[in-house]
């Protein structure tokens, strides 16, 4: 086999994310000889970013001080703020909105479509952007540390074998390497995993976020209305909520997050997702509008107690790989673009990653999350409790002496038989989507059916065998595009892995109950083509 | 010999196209463009007959907005020694794109023109046959296998009854199907030495092109949505659902 080609940058970054772009853009601000390069797997930029999202501006106006005069192309300046209990599928009590929820002086964006915007900014300033190529794994220098990251192969059968285009993927080899692939990066895991970057944290903890753009009828959406809702279609043991917000030209954003330290093995999220979009307050709103793009993503809540060390040798963490996001805030963009231009700050002017770790926890950023660190945490006690202890919290702005614990997502779900499946009164429901296929229709994801399937499941007996019994398969359920089906056929039970359908929200890489799923990146540009999420 | 290759900019085939609510257009906004899959295949031969010696250099062009830059750099990254951007900010009918291109080959005097068959936005499937009318040189459609000869170019077509070999004389303009080739991934290195070959801009009102854009769109609609369907529980229930429908 011939040489592998390589390609030398001063840094490279894993992803064209908001904290990528900014951790970009500052450097070459600050150096512009720096060379700098970006990855990304979309085949563009933004096309695989789900956010909300309602974004504090701080962070782009120190990178951008001019942004406002040639804005994203999605902008509404945040209205005012509503904040409901769902008490059941007909009844909604209005509660005061927290503190931490309000948006005075924010703006509703489309954060795929802000990052769309950012890039060519970046570009102008000489940086690097490659989207439609995927790092596949870090490449490691002879000493152990991490030299760059080597690019997926394009043009592999699903066999493993070559087809007639077969391209080797390139090594690109920097000093530094800045990984922002947001929240569960597949190289960052494996990274954390060889440094025992987590050895002195908690375990990390997530949610995962479902959303929809829908398009009404005209004058039904109020630009700038934010709405946030607690409670029903959840049960009270689980974590998680629902975001509402209204953007121009007669569009919404719905979406919906539940804490994936849920219990029950038999919750779909997805379907928990579509439950609340019939809620009687809510359906008459998107009743006759249609859905323009839909899908799922991840989103890292461990926050303070969980954030593991964000520097090893030859490379650093920064934004939602690093786990900096607001959780009672649901806010993680601010943090992730801050992140993002300290690096660079401390990159440019020392040019190796030790020292990031202390600067990132001295920094403001860490100042955030420590003030909320026992919120999230709270609610592992129930919905009551956790109402109550976030009031605390707030009250005396994190100073309490104590710190709450996190665990694992994937240890939480109880066995089958040992608890009681909660009543959780969901309806018949009516609007679209009717099932995940309809909806993964939505999300426009694509890979070519002919190669290796990007999700790796070592041991598939216990699939067919185990889980069944214990917790009845929950990938089929917890899976919002509907990836994981267990079939019979002639041979009996076994695992079918529908990858294309995959929209790279890394849920299963995350819940797997016996951590035997490990989400890999697809040939480039393979996934979800969002738009405007 | 010099081939030119027509090279579209048009929105992604895997993007679900969305009607705007007045009717004028379809949503491109916020919305993954890229190059016509059939103008791949096009660049995808040039540059095979490029490697085999036959041809010594490969022209993309474009006719198209200020923004179209970065798609031909993307032409350029597959391998095309060079560019031309005919720069207009609005879209162009077939009649005028061949018009068009064919200022760009008396400037150019390329023996071989590939085109794709159609372009999959207005799916016209006219350009090609168009220009080798203006041109006055033979044309060689739906092309799925092409083998150039001397002076001659033998291509064979995908056409209703099956495959048809034609042979035509140089200069021609063949237009591609979707069989012809499959085209190669881009090499990430090669998107970096792309940003150094060179792009020529022209501008569309400096070629003098008359326009042929005589058509009037004058509404654009989704297809009707498929009704809600039944659920039966058996064989009689299905027939008694057939027959109040008059279908039985
Ligand atoms: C449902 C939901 C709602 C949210 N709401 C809000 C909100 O209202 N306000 C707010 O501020 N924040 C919100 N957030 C959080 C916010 O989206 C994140 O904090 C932010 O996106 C983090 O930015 P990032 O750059 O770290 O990662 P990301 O935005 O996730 O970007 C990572 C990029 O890296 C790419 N990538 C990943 N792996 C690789 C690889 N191996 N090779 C190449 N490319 C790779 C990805 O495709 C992606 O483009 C929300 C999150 C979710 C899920
Ligand atoms: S297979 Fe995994 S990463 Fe892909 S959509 Fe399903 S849960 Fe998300």
């Amino acid at each position: 086999m011939s040489e592998r080609e390589a390609m030398e940058y001063d840094v490279v970054v894993v992803g064209a994310g908001p904290a990528g772009l900014a951790f970009a853009i500052r450097a070459k601000q600050i150096k512009p000889d720096l060379r700098v390069c970006v990855i990304e797997k979309a085949s563009t930029v933004g096309a695989q970013i789900l956010s909300g999202a309602v974004i504090e501006p701080e962070p782009l106006n120190e990178l951008l001080p001019e942004w406002g005069k040639n804005p994203p192309p999605i902008c509404v300046p945040a209205a005012h703020d509503e904040f409901w209990w769902l008490r059941d599928a007909t009844r909604a009590t209005r509660l005061p909105t927290p503190p931490q929820m309000h948006n005075r002086g924010n703006f509703i964006v489309s954060l795929g479509a802000l990052c769309a915007w950012l890039a060519p900014q970046a570009e102008a300033l000489g940086v690097e952007i490659y989207p439609g190529f995927a790092a596949a794994e870090p490449f490691f220098n002879a000493d152990g540390s991490v030299g760059g990251v080597r690019i997926g192969d394009m043009g592999v059968a699903k066999d493993g074998s070559h087809k007639s285009g077969y391209t080797q993927g390139i090594d690109i080899k920097a000093p530094v390497t800045v990984l922002a692939e947001g929240c569960r990066g597949s190289l960052t895991k494996q990274l954390i995993a060889k440094f025992r970057l987590d050895a002195n944290s908690d375990p990390q903890t997530f949610g995962i976020g479902i959303k929809e753009l829908w398009q009404l009828p005209a004058g039904r959406a109020e630009p700038g209305k934010i709405v946030h809702s607690v409670g029903w279609p959840l049960d009270d043991c689980t974590y998680g909520g629902s975001f509402l917000y209204h953007l121009d030209k007669d569009r919404v954003a719905i979406g919906f997050v539940a804490g994936l330290d849920y219990d029950d093995p038999n919750f779909k999220p997805w379907e928990a997702f579509q439950q609340l979009k019939n809620h009687a307050r809510i359906k008459p709103l998107l009743e006759g509008g249609t859905i323009l793009s839909a899908g799922a993503r991840a989103i890292v809540e461990g926050g303070y107690q969980s954030l593991p060390k964000c520097e090893m040798p030859g490379a650093i963490l920064i934004g939602d790989c690093a786990g900096l996001v607001n959780v009672p805030k649901i806010k993680g963009t601010h943090q992730a673009m801050r992140s993002g231009m300290l690096a660079a700050e401390h990159i440019v002017a020392t040019n190796k990653p030790e020292g990031w770790d202390a600067k990132l926890r001295a920094s403001v950023v860490m100042k955030e999350l420590r003030r909320v660190r026992n919120i999230r945490p709270g609610f592992r006690k129930g919905f009551v409790v956790g109402m109550l202890n976030a009031g605390w919290e707030t009250v005396t702005a994190g100073f309490s002496p104590w710190t709450l614990r996190n665990h694992a997502d994937y240890s939480s779900l109880l066995k089958l038989g040992t608890f009681e499946e909660p009543d959780r009164h969901w309806i018949e429901r009516t609007l679209p989507p009717r099932d995940r296929l309809a909806g993964v229709y939505f999300a426009s994801t694509q890979h070519d059916e002919d190669q290796p399937i990007h999700l790796k499941v070592p041991d598939t007996d216990i699939c067919v065998g185990r889980c069944v019994t214990e917790y009845g398969n929950p990938c089929t359920r917890f899976c919002p595009a509907g990836v994981y089906e267990m079939v019979k056929d002639e041979n009996g039970l076994r695992l079918q892995i529908n990858a294309a359908n995959c929209v790279h929200c890394k849920t299963c890489d995350i819940k797997d109950p016996y951590e035997n799923i490990n989400w890999t990146t697809p040939e480039g540009g393979s996934g979800p083509n969002y738009q405007n999420l | 010999m010099k081939i030119l290759v027509g090279y579209k900019r048009v929105v992604d085939y895997n993007v679900r196209i969305q009607v705007k609510p007045d009717g004028s257009g379809v949503v491109s906004d916020g919305v993954k463009l890229s190059a016509n899959p059939f103008d791949d295949i096009a660049l995808e031969e040039a540059l095979r007959l490029r490697e085999k010696g036959i041809a010594t250099e490969v022209i993309v062009a474009t006719i198209g907005p200020a923004d179209c830059q970065a798609h031909l750099r993307n032409g350029l990254a597959m391998g095309a020694n060079r560019a031309i951007h005919v720069v207009t900010s609005d879209a162009i009918q077939p009649l005028t794109a061949a018009r068009t291109l064919l200022k760009l080959i008396e400037k150019e005097q390329p023996q071989i023109v590939i085109l794709g068959k159609q372009a999959i936005d207005d799916d016209c499937n006219q350009t090609g046959q168009m220009l080798a009318a203006l041109w006055n040189r033979p044309q060689a459609t739906f092309a799925s296998k092409v083998d150039v000869t001397g002076n001659a170019v033998r291509v064979t077509r995908e056409v209703d009854a099956g495959l048809e070999t034609i042979e035509v004389d140089l200069p021609a303009v063949i237009t591609t199907d979707l069989r012809l080739n499959e085209p190669r991934f881009i090499k990430l290195p090669d998107i970096m030495k792309a940003k150094s070959k060179p792009l020529e801009t022209i501008e569309f009102a400096a070629l003098a092109v008359e326009s042929g854009d005589h058509l009037k769109t004058t509404n654009y609609a989704p297809p009707a949505k498929r009704s809600r369907g039944v659920m039966v529980k058996d064989a009689a229930e299905l027939v008694a659902a057939l027959k109040t429908k008059g279908l039985l």
